[in-house]
């Protein structure tokens, strides 16, 4: 430990938060980056992104429960939600398309309502507790203390999926029709691509994205039916500062909401959704298309 | 040879002696020359409460090239759009290889084998030159084409636009105009279409190239190209065209053979202002 302070903080205990920070970062870079794809493809705001968030974490636990495999929950949280993500893409989402952006809003907003409520039905009013798995409990000394094993799975994890994920949009021939898709749907139709098709696979992703961060954020604070609530503002403002369509851009400022939220805890926990708000308004007043809007479009 | 044919018919390639394409398809040339591949019959079209397309008809045979003139807003752009399906509110009747098309969708059409370059060009930003080409054969892919067409189509198209063989990993959108359009043209090249729809390819090309460009689409033709053109360059139209409709206010005011509307400037004057 050194005697290091910075305004009264412990230089270790700063850089603690920090990677705690990262890893609140990691989980609003999943769902931004859903929120994200699915804007940029389909100028739809999903507003029942933090819903697939919850309901992924909820099925996660809820699997956890009756397998005891955390590794299952890991692989069903996103699978389910991918799969609810499709049927409300076709059912619900699809016949909206060409009637502007409000109504696929206020559509996903009324959803979000339905999946929280049913949620409340199914598994009571409130929550469920839930901690890290057996094989990720624990703290690993990181070189200034100690920190929790299981945040430290979660940031590499993370990293590992949007890794996956850049590889996927960038070297594959689906990613060269998301990212022609995403500037121009009309000239990858007449180029014989099924846009709607498109527009499905992408809308399911992104829902399974949310599944996945919802399961992998259920350790740190347990499962409730209005934990997407918080997160889905977050995404929002990890998209928005990061650029709305670019993968780079909220994998960017995921980590940086990520962060701010944590040294913000640390000083006044009541301010961070503040400072959250005012980062979004600095950045927009700077850069009104965000980070990295367009310039890299989904590279 | 597969059996399976999108429509039925027998691939000409061998039949009429052409050579074959790299993909499997069938192309145009039906039994006899006077069936059109593509008619069009008293086709509308309206952006919104506008009423633009009222009731133009025009046909294109197998191996023709067929050019669109007229003046600034007659409709022309509005035609292609229109027969590749991009205008949300169209009615009457659009058939290409005795297939009724008006109401399906842009994608059926490619795979159909309509081809269509928009006079805006619309070079994807954001991707290099090189996945602005892959993307116009990636919805072939399984169905006609395999990854190894693919490089092969890239190259062989890269050896016809030798400006976009030196610029494959070049971001499209910040190469010339020129070779932007050549982008846009090699693109709709790529699955080998039947027919191309080519909306104002010369603009803004310097002369020497429209030429060269110009020389390009005889060759097409040879090949087996059907190509309907939209050209303000009348005369270098002419030149290639096997027969020319004129559209003013929607509608078409004259058709005739190439040689017949060269023959008379008077018509060429009324309708085509150059
Ligand atoms: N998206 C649109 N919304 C409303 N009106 C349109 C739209 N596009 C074209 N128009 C109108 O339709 C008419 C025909 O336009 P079109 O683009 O087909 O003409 P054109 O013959 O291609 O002209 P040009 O030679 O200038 O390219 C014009 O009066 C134009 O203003
Ligand atoms: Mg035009």
């Amino acid at each position: 430990m050194s005697d290091l302070t910075i305004g009264g903080f412990p230089l270790d205990l700063l850089g603690l938060q920090l990677v705690t920070g990262v890893a609140l970062g990691a989980i609003y870079v999943l769902v931004g980056i859903g929120l994200s794809l699915i804007f940029g493809l389909m100028n739809v705001v999903n507003f029942a992104h933090g819903a697939f968030f919850m309901v992924g974490a909820y099925v996660g636990v809820f699997l956890y429960g009756y397998t005891g495999s955390f590794w299952l929950s890991l692989v069903a949280a996103p699978l389910a939600m991918g799969l609810l993500g499709l049927a409300v893409e076709r059912v619900l989402v699809r016949p909206l398309y060409g009637r502007g952006i409000d109504d696929p809003l206020l559509l996903t907003f009324g959803l979000s309502y339905v999946m929280v409520e049913g949620v409340r039905i199914a598994f009571g009013l409130t929550g469920l507790p839930f901690g890290a798995p057996p094989e990720l409990r624990g703290a690993v000394d990181i070189g200034i203390g100690y920190f929790p094993l299981y945040r430290l799975f979660l940031i590499a994890f993370s990293m590992a999926v949007v890794g996956a994920l850049w590889l996927f949009i960038e070297r594959t021939a689906f990613g060269l029709v998301i990212r022609a898709g995403a500037r121009d749907p009309q000239i990858v139709q007449v180029l014989g691509i099924e846009i709607s098709k498109v527009w499905l696979a992408i809308f399911g992703l992104g829902c399974a994205l949310a599944g996945l961060a919802g399961i992998l954020a259920a350790p740190l604070q347990g499962v409730t039916p209005e934990m997407g609530i918080p997160v889905l503002a977050e995404a929002f403002v990890v998209t928005v500062v990061g650029g709305m369509g670019s993968l780079a851009g909220a994998v960017l400022a995921g980590l940086i909401v990520g962060i701010v939220v944590a040294m913000t805890s640390l000083v006044a926990p009541d301010m961070t959704k503040m400072a959250i708000f005012a980062l979004m308004a600095l950045v927009l007043l700077v850069r009104p298309r965000g980070l990295l809007g367009r310039a890299g479009a989904l590279g | 040879m597969s059996a399976s044919r999108e429509d039925g018919r027998v691939s000409a390639s061998l039949e009429d002696g052409r050579v074959s394409g790299l993909l499997d398809r069938p192309r145009a040339g039906g039994p006899a020359p006077a069936t059109p591949l593509l008619a069009v019959e008293d086709l509308a079209a309206w952006y919104g409460h506008s009423h633009i397309l009222q009731g133009l008809s025009l046909e294109v045979r197998p191996d023709e090239i067929v050019t669109l003139v007229g003046r600034n807003g007659a409709g022309k752009t509005t035609t292609l759009k229109t027969i590749m399906g991009l205008v949300a509110k169209r009615a009457g009747r659009v058939t290409f290889a005795g297939a009724d098309i008006l109401h399906r969708p842009p994608h059926e059409r490619f795979h159909r084998g309509l081809a269509y370059v928009p006079e805006e060009r619309r070079i994807v930003p954001g991707l290099t030159v090189e996945e602005n080409l892959r993307l116009g054969i990636l919805a072939a892919r399984g169905a006609r084409a395999t990854r190894r067409d693919e490089a092969r189509r890239i190259e062989a198209i890269a050896e016809t636009f030798p400006r976009l063989k030196q610029r494959l990993k070049q971001e499209a959108i910040t190469m010339s105009g020129g070779e932007q359009q050549m982008l846009a043209i090699a693109r709709a090249l790529m699955a080998e279409p039947v027919m191309v729809l080519l909306d104002e390819p010369s603009e803004g090309i310097m002369p020497i190239l429209v030429e060269e460009m110009f020389e390009q689409f005889v060759a097409m033709k040879r090949a087996g190209t059907t190509i309907l053109l939209v050209e303000q360059n009348v005369e270098l139209a002419l030149d290639v065209s096997d027969r020319v409709y004129i559209v003013d206010g929607g509608s078409v005011v004259y058709h005739a053979p190439a040689a017949e509307l060269r023959a008379d400037p008077e018509i060429q004057a009324r309708y085509c202002a150059v």
